[in-house]
């Protein structure tokens, strides 16, 4: 703090009287904020200003920088590690921390609620900040001041239930009481209702705006464009790491289509190498597809989804962050993933039941997943055994590995893929995230699949290996296999597909052919509501 | 450095642990002036580990897989007293006694595999829970008391290959096996390269091979001889043999088959294998399983070469066994790990041990020294991994961030192990 001396002209301390200026209108002021990552670039000179009072939502693709933005303006990345400024209250503020910025009034709740399973709905809204004295904590006044939080917020539970035994709908609202208790100025909500079904969002959402009737400002990340339309008053769109304009939804009389001009309004760039597509029959077929969350039971994570690919066709799938792309993908693949409720599969005229994941390779699918570190590789591993561990039967006599065969078969899709790698002995934790996803590729095509999967093939890596494995999508298309790409890059999905589905919560929304496709087209089918909402038939609890 | 290096392979870690067996045997050899390399203190050395060094080829496997076994001593004293009673009482032969011991420990590690692998309790639980069940097993099946085993049983333990053939001054078995495992290295070595050759592979300059193949050789020989000119009736142990044969087996398995792949895979990356299509349960299971076999067969080579069974075999010995494999170059979190890695990494163990009682250093002393050896050994490891290499740790919860897939829309930055605070960050606030 400045002396006495020097803080009477000019300062920007707190007793500048409300009401004298425009920027007292303003709560949070982001100027030129720039964050760069080794290599990447995640924002370039993002500006925003937030009025007090209002609930401003902030749109964008996936990976725009949404949720990077609010990791610099909440301390997760704290001053210093970024370029620009931020003021908050008036003030220049340097977080370093989040106890920094949730001591100057703003709290975060991110997407995946940060609630402890086993402890009770007081104990997670007071944790770390508990009322005590002397370290004894009193629970008489805890428990009141939780039941007075919990009112403010409309959860009728009491103070001693376990968070594991409410619904994750619940879970968000103790968040925000949580939040209130630490008496929060400016709310940040990360995909707040993405978990939710419709009935608690709703009331997510109308708790929102009773916080702001209160005074309560809300920063909103949503990709539900629906919800934002109802609820914003003034939306930030980010492009690339840039902000792009602030609509303000009552004056400019925003809807959903302007804020799509406004998210995807750029270049279609021809960064694809040519293919001429040779279709042949439907060989592939999903019927009515219908899968449960495997932990909340009552959340469907596909809704009777039909789809069906050919020969040769390369098929893409958009949908937003939690639309149910990758759960799909999986429970497909030998119910890796969720409960199986009904559905069927038909590959080449007969249905097939894939219990097992090798049930599934044994079938002819492969599946390339979007998590490359942690569920395709084993960064322990090198080249070589990566190359044979989905398929060793076809490199064993009896139970014994060919090591020579093993070499021949790494060497030969080393060559084909191009991997850069001084040889097939090199561990895969060496290699860069292209080469390792060309390694990752090669195991399954190594497994000779008919159908393959390929879940965000393109995420983190550079765009010179990029266009490789565009070539190699391709490639196995000519070679008459049928290839499901599912990406967030809509410019991928339509320079490379033939034909695009949309999903969004968990269900199929639409099919668009290669020449119908343009992001906006698809922005709107991947932004549809699913009327019915997520709740199986039998869902045990309505929405408090 | 770097000849030696191309000469043993590029694995530090193992590299390391080879030389300083070596220059421990020499400081041995020097301290104990000469008592260490006679014929009757390496036999000796031999008979003592053998049970444990059994342990430590079971152990690594469980290790690798991820898992820990804590039982296997109460397993092994268990074994041994049900077989040391079923030989007595029911008039089995030697091979019958050992055959039911084998069976019994399968049905253990059946039980213990069950529980780890299918209802998904943690190995630490159901070994410890092992540990006290079967300890509690041999003190009831044996009353509490010694029962002694036959003659013919104690060969497995204590017994020695047969004098046959002329007077060499040499035990002619022990120098025939030697010889054909010194062949049998060079045959090998000349055959894997000329195989590489054939694929085009780079393979090393021929001087390289050929001086690792006569270190080898000269190991072998001078091992041979030293075994084979030990007092006549002594030669190499037969528990030394069962070692040797168990040692080639598994260190097939592990490298060559496809269980022992799977090994790995699971203990690597457990949810990239699932995607893979490798069955884990399985894997768990027959790792678990395995382990307990091995057990039961320590415990019979121990009550062999101690004549008798007893209620307090097996104390600790689980200790030695895992000290081993870790020296030997196994990760906690699993994935890395080689059978002959925590062969050397027992005989550390062991060398260490006989060299300070051959010196009359106190128990008390020794295991003291063996804690740091311990201590020291994986510190090496880790010291290891934070120079040049990246630790696997650090690649492995970088993407743990976000937790579900797709739980962050930021572009995957290298750095972004801070992005794991914010939840841990969100509890800890303002304290």
């Amino acid at each position: 703090m400045s002396t006495p001396s020097n803080s009477a002209p000019g300062s920007p301390s707190g007793d500048v009287p409300s009401g004298t200026s425009p920027t007292a209108n303003v709560i949070l002021e982001m100027r030129d904020i720039t964050k760069e990552f080794p290599g990447v670039k995640a924002l370039s000179n993002v500006s925003m200003v937030v009025r007090r009072g209002e609930v401003h939502a902030i749109c964008g693709e996936n990976g725009a920088g949404k949720s990077t933005l609010m990791k610099v303006l909440s301390g997760v990345y704290p001053a210093g590690t970024y370029d620009g400024e931020i003021h908050f209250e008036g003030q220049l503020s340097e977080f370093h921390n989040i106890r920094d910025s949730e001591h100057a009034g703003i709290v975060i709740i991110h997407q995946e609620l940060a609630l402890i399973p086993e402890m009770s709905i007081a104990e997670n809204i007071f944790l770390g900040n508990e009322t005590a004295s002397g370290g004894v904590i009193d629970w008489m006044a805890t428990r009141v001041k939780a039941r007075e939080l919990l009112a403010r917020v409309g959860l009728e539970e009491e103070p001693d239930t376990k968070i594991r035994e409410i619904g994750v709908g619940k879970q968000q609202l103790v968040e925000i009481a949580k939040a209130l208790s630490k008496d929060v100025k400016l709310l940040i909500l990360d995909e707040p209702t993405a978990a939710l079904n419709e009935g608690d969002s709703q009331h997510l959402l109308d708790l929102i705006s009773g916080l702001r009737s209160k005074g309560v400002t809300c920063i909103m990340i949503s990709h539900k464009l629906n919800e934002i339309e109802q609820i914003a008053d003034s939306i930030t769109i980010i492009r690339d790491g840039k902000s792009i304009e602030t609509l303000r939804v009552k004056e400019d009389g925003v809807d959903e289509n302007r804020i799509i001009r406004g998210m995807v309004g750029r270049d279609l760039e021809s960064r694809f190498p040519d293919h001429t597509p040779q279709l042949g029959e439907v060989f592939f077929e999903v019927k009515n597809w219908t899968v449960r969350h495997p932990s909340v039971p009552d959340r469907l994570v596909a809704k009777h989804s039909d789809f069906f690919v050919r020969r040769g066709e390369i098929v893409g799938f958009a949908g937003l962050m939690g639309a149910g792309r990758t759960e799909l993908m999986r429970s497909l693949f030998g119910r890796s993933y969720g409960t199986y409720v009904e559905g069927t599969i038909v590959k080449d005229g007969r249905e097939v039941k894939l219990r097992t994941v090798s049930d599934a390779i044994e079938a002819g699918l492969a599946y390339v997943t979007e998590d490359r570190k942690t569920l395709g590789l084993n960064l322990l591993d090198d080249i070589k055994r990566t190359t044979v561990s989905a398929r060793l039967s076809r490199i064993t006599r009896g139970f014994v590995v060919d090591e020579r065969e093993e070499y021949n078969y790494a060497e030969s899709y080393r060559k084909s893929l191009r991997t850069k790698a001084p040889n097939v002995d090199e561990g895969v934790a060496k290699l860069s995230g292209g080469n390792q996803q060309k390694v990752v590729l090669a195991k399954w095509l190594f497994t000779e699949p008919d159908l393959l999967i390929l879940d965000e093939p393109t995420r983190g890596i550079d765009v010179g290996a990029k266009f490789e494995i565009y070539g190699i999508i391709q490639r196995m298309a000519s070679e008459g296999k049928g290839v499901i790409l599912v990406s967030s890059e809509l410019p991928e999905l339509i320079g490379l597909s033939d034909r695009i589905y949309t999903i969004s919560e968990g269900a199929v929304t639409g099919v668009l052919d290669r020449e119908q496709a343009d992001q906006e087209s698809l922005m709107r089918l991947m932004t549809r509501r699913t009327h019915g909402g997520s709740h199986a038939t039998d869902a045990p609890r309505a929405s408090a | 450095m770097d000849k030696v290096k191309k000469i043993f392979g590029g694995d530090t870690r193992q590299l390391g642990m080879i030389f300083a067996l070596v220059a421990l045997i020499i400081f041995f050899q020097i301290w104990t002036a000469g008592l260490t390399l006679t014929p009757d203190n390496v036999i000796n050395i031999f008979q003592q580990n053998s049970y444990i060094l059994v342990l430590a080829i079971g152990m690594v496997l469980v290790i690798i897989a991820g898992h820990i076994d804590l039982s296997v001593g109460s397993v092994a004293a268990f074994v041994g007293i049900s077989v040391a009673i079923a030989m007595r009482d029911w008039g089995l032969s030697w091979w019958m006694g050992i055959l039911f011991g084998l069976a019994l420990g399968a049905l253990v590690g059946a039980w213990q595999g069950l529980w780890t692998a299918y209802v998904g309790i943690p190995a630490f639980i159901v070994t410890l829970s092992g540990m006290l069940l079967f300890r509690g097993a041999n003190q009831y099946v044996g009353k509490s008391n010694s029962v002694p085993v036959s003659d013919d049983f104690q060969v497995i333990g204590g017994g020695y290959l047969p004098e046959v053939g002329p007077d060499t001054g040499y035990n002619n078995l022990t120098v025939l096996i030697g010889l054909l495992l010194a062949a049998g290295v060079v045959y090998g070595s000349v055959r894997s390269r000329r195989a590489l050759v054939k694929l085009g592979a780079d393979v090393e300059e021929a001087w390289v091979m050929w001086t690792r193949i006569a270190l080898i050789c000269a190991a072998i020989i001078g091992a041979t001889l030293l075994f084979g000119s030990g007092r006549p009736g002594t030669s190499f142990p037969i528990a030394g043999m069962i070692l040797a044969l168990l040692v080639l087996l598994y260190g097939f398995i592990s490298n060559r088959t496809v269980i022992g792949r799977h090994i790995y895979a699971v203990g690597g990356n457990r949810h990239a294998a699932e995607l893979s299509g490798v069955k884990s349960k399985k894997v768990n299971f027959l790792v678990m399983m395995n382990m307990s076999i091995l057990a039961a067969l320590a415990g019979m080579i121990f009550v062999a070469r101690s004549t008798a069974s007893g209620p307090a075999d097996g104390v600790g010995w689980e200790l030695d066994a895992i000290a081993a494999v870790f020296i030997g170059g196994a990760a906690v979190t699993g994935g890395v790990g080689t059978v002959v890695g925590s062969i050397v990494g027992g005989l550390v163990m062991a060398v260490l041990n006989n060299g300070l009682q051959l010196k009359g250093i106190g128990a008390d002393a020794t295991q003291m020294i063996k804690g740091l050896v311990l201590l020291v050994a994986v510190a090496f490891d880790v010291y290891n991994k934070s120079q040049g290499r990246a630790s696997i740790i650090g690649l492995l919860t970088r993407n743990f961030r976000g937790g579900r897939p797709g739980g962050d829309d930021a572009p995957p930055p290298p750095s972004a192990a801070v992005e794991t605070t914010p939840t841990s960050e969100t509890i800890r606030q303002s304290t």
